[in-house]
């Protein structure tokens, strides 16, 4: 968990950067090669099955071969989910992953810094508390947050959302820009302050551009699971207004019930942004994945 | 996940500078409203909650120990700890082998092994709720899977029998999260030194040999990681199992978490469901803190001796 091990290129398409390096083990091991292409088949089988499938009219998919594309491909399916208010949705989800994500990494990385470069009884009980919320499931606090909330009169709006996650995505971000920040050398920021600069500007100036990248993959990181997040919006909102995407699938399986291709049309169409956001920046989102949990 | 660090080392001669290093304090209260308003208070809440009637709705009223004494008098709390104690052991001897071996698998440089890890990755992509439906979709007995194969054993009611039904879930969260621990598994093994492999070879062993001796004993830690990742995780699914058989057929998948909500906000009893969500807690904390123990305290001790 440093700056070393989770900003280390994850670089499963580098075939030049340490290939001098690996040249030792390239022999081809065919057991491992077997087994992974039958992995593969387990992971894609059920992908090609909902692509395929969100294509077929109603008549194809009761009639025809599950595991053969539509004779007559349809975009019927995909119209059906985009007039049922998709856009709002995916609108909804973007509005949520911001709001809670860019407040989220800034406070983060402020408290952060607190706890590296400042001292004291008083800074130590904080990160201690910090800890404590990564070792429990914050999901048991669903009851008083939904008690919360409609005190606060804010039961279905998107704030609702964005307030509960901001707050559940505070620790393992400070955790982790905090072992990012103690590996930004002291004489820095010695330097800084010789030249009079204050703590505020020395963490803007200097602590923030150095581990940007760490601030980057610990936003990815909290943007997929507020993004993905069900049981909140669950609990917390009520009306089509304010849906999120995923709250929108599990709408959609009771709106279009044995409509089987229009609801895979909405899994596809809802898996979508990630699969760009994959495709354009894989290695950024791979890092962001695990957020420095490799070691 | 490593609990010790954040207050770990701090950098010599930092205090010396001056006094106020404490001043820094108040850049934590941000941060700090937050997380206190919504998790550390709700935390509280859902403690001083187990001791009140509430339907959701209406007043709040004193329960006493009601709450308690009916909540651990229900066998489905029981069964439902039981649920979830086999889908964490079940969904744990599936993940661990699988993510180490093509961990290991997709740490390696061969061209087959990137392309193949691009791919392997996509479960991630998708949320709880598209996985549940893409798997609803696949295991219909009439339209699904069992429709394109002709083998008699796929005809089954996937999720409509109750032992077939955890099967399920726990295969499905496989799906989901395997990949996740891949790459978890797949950062460890990049960062054993080349080194160890070297002297390995030039003694005569065998890349078997080499896995056992080398590779699993390396990635102690990252096992340690990827566990508690797991088994907290899982007691914490909720979304997968609502969504693909809403704890049924009866009540054969009903974990901890969903039994809490369906206690909260199918049945209408706040106080029940905030018993659960303490016992949910402690459980969670106590898995925490014992695979932590397991793995020996000091995780700061270098594994790279001799490399």
């Amino acid at each position: 968990m440093s700056l070393r091990t989770a900003s280390a290129p994850r670089a499963t398409t580098g075939p030049s950067a340490k290939a001098p390096l690996r040249k030792t083990r390239k022999k081809l091991n065919v057991p491992a090669g077997v087994a992974g292409f039958l992995w593969l088949a387990v992971v894609i089988l059920p992908i090609y099955y909902v692509v395929i499938t969100s294509f077929k009219d109603q008549q194809g998919f009761f009639a025809s071969n599950p595991f053969l594309p539509a004779e007559k491909p349809t975009l019927a399916n995909y119209q059906l989910v985009l007039e049922n208010d998709f856009f709002r949705y995916l609108a909804n989800s973007l509005i949520v992953t911001a709001g809670a994500v860019l407040p989220a990494v800034l406070i983060s990385f402020m408290a952060a810094y607190a706890i590296v470069r400042g001292s004291g009884r008083l800074l130590t009980g904080v990160s201690r508390l910090f800890l404590l919320g990564l070792a429990i499931p914050l999901q048991a606090t669903i009851i008083p947050i939904y008690w919360g909330i409609t005190k606060l009169y804010l039961y279905d709006s998107l704030l609702a959302l964005i307030l509960p996650g901001i707050a559940f995505a505070v620790p393992v971000s400070v955790l982790i820009l905090a072992n990012f920040l103690r590996d930004v050398p002291n004489e820095l920021f010695e330097s800084m302050r010789l030249d009079g600069c204050s703590d505020w500007s020395m963490m803007w100036r200097l602590a923030f551009p150095l581990i940007r990248p760490a601030i980057v993959t610990i936003a990815i990181y909290n943007a997929l699971n507020v993004w993905n997040s069900f049981l909140f919006p669950l609990i917390l909102t009520q009306s089509a207004e304010n849906r999120v995407l995923p709250l929108s699938l599990w709408a959609f399986q009771g709106e279009f019930t044995i409509n089987t291709p229009a609801i895979l049309a909405a899994v596809v169409l809802s898996a979508l942004p990630l699969v760009f956001v994959y495709v354009v920046g894989r290695r950024q989102l791979v890092a962001g994945l695990t957020a420095g949990f490799s070691k | 996940m490593s609990a010790p660090t954040l207050t770990r080392t701090r950098k010599p001669g930092v205090k010396s500078i001056d006094g106020t290093r404490a001043s820094l304090a108040w850049l934590t209260v941000p941060a700090l409203v937050f997380f206190v308003a919504f998790a550390i208070i709700p935390l509280g809440g859902v403690i001083v909650l187990s001791f009140m009637h509430w339907d959701g709705i209406g007043e709040i009223s004193w329960a006493g120990f009601t709450n308690w004494a009916s909540v651990l008098s229900d066998p489905l709390t029981g069964g439902s700890l039981w649920t979830t104690v086999k889908v964490i052991l079940i969904s744990c001897a599936i993940q661990i082998p699988i993510s180490l071996l093509l961990g290991v698998f997709t740490a390696g440089f061969q061209r087959y092994r990137a392309v193949l890890s691009v791919l392997f990755f996509v479960p991630i992509l998708l949320s709880s709720a598209a996985v549940a439906l893409t798997f609803t979709a696949l295991l219909d007995p009439n339209f699904g899977l069992s429709g394109a194969i002709p083998i008699e054993a796929l005809k089954q009611d996937w999720l409509g029998n109750p032992d077939l039904a955890l099967a399920v879930v726990v295969f499905v969260l496989s799906w989901q999260h395997i990949p996740f621990h891949v790459l978890v598994y797949q950062g460890g093994v990049r960062q054993i030194p080349q080194s160890l492999y070297e002297a390995a070879s030039i003694d005569g062993a065998n890349v078997v040999q080499q896995f056992f001796t080398i590779t699993v004993p390396q990635l102690k830690y990252t096992f340690i990681t990827s566990t508690t990742l797991m088994v907290v995780g899982t007691l914490t699914y909720f979304d997968l199992i609502f969504v693909l058989t809403g704890g049924g057929p009866g009540h054969a998948t009903t974990v901890l978490p969903l039994f809490m909500y369906l206690e909260g906000f199918r049945a209408n009893d706040m106080g029940g469901a905030s018993v659960l969500g303490v016992i949910l807690a402690v459980f969670g904390l106590g898995l925490a803190l014992l695979i932590q123990r397991l793995g020996g305290k000091n995780r700061q001790a270098s594994q790279l001796e001799g490399a």
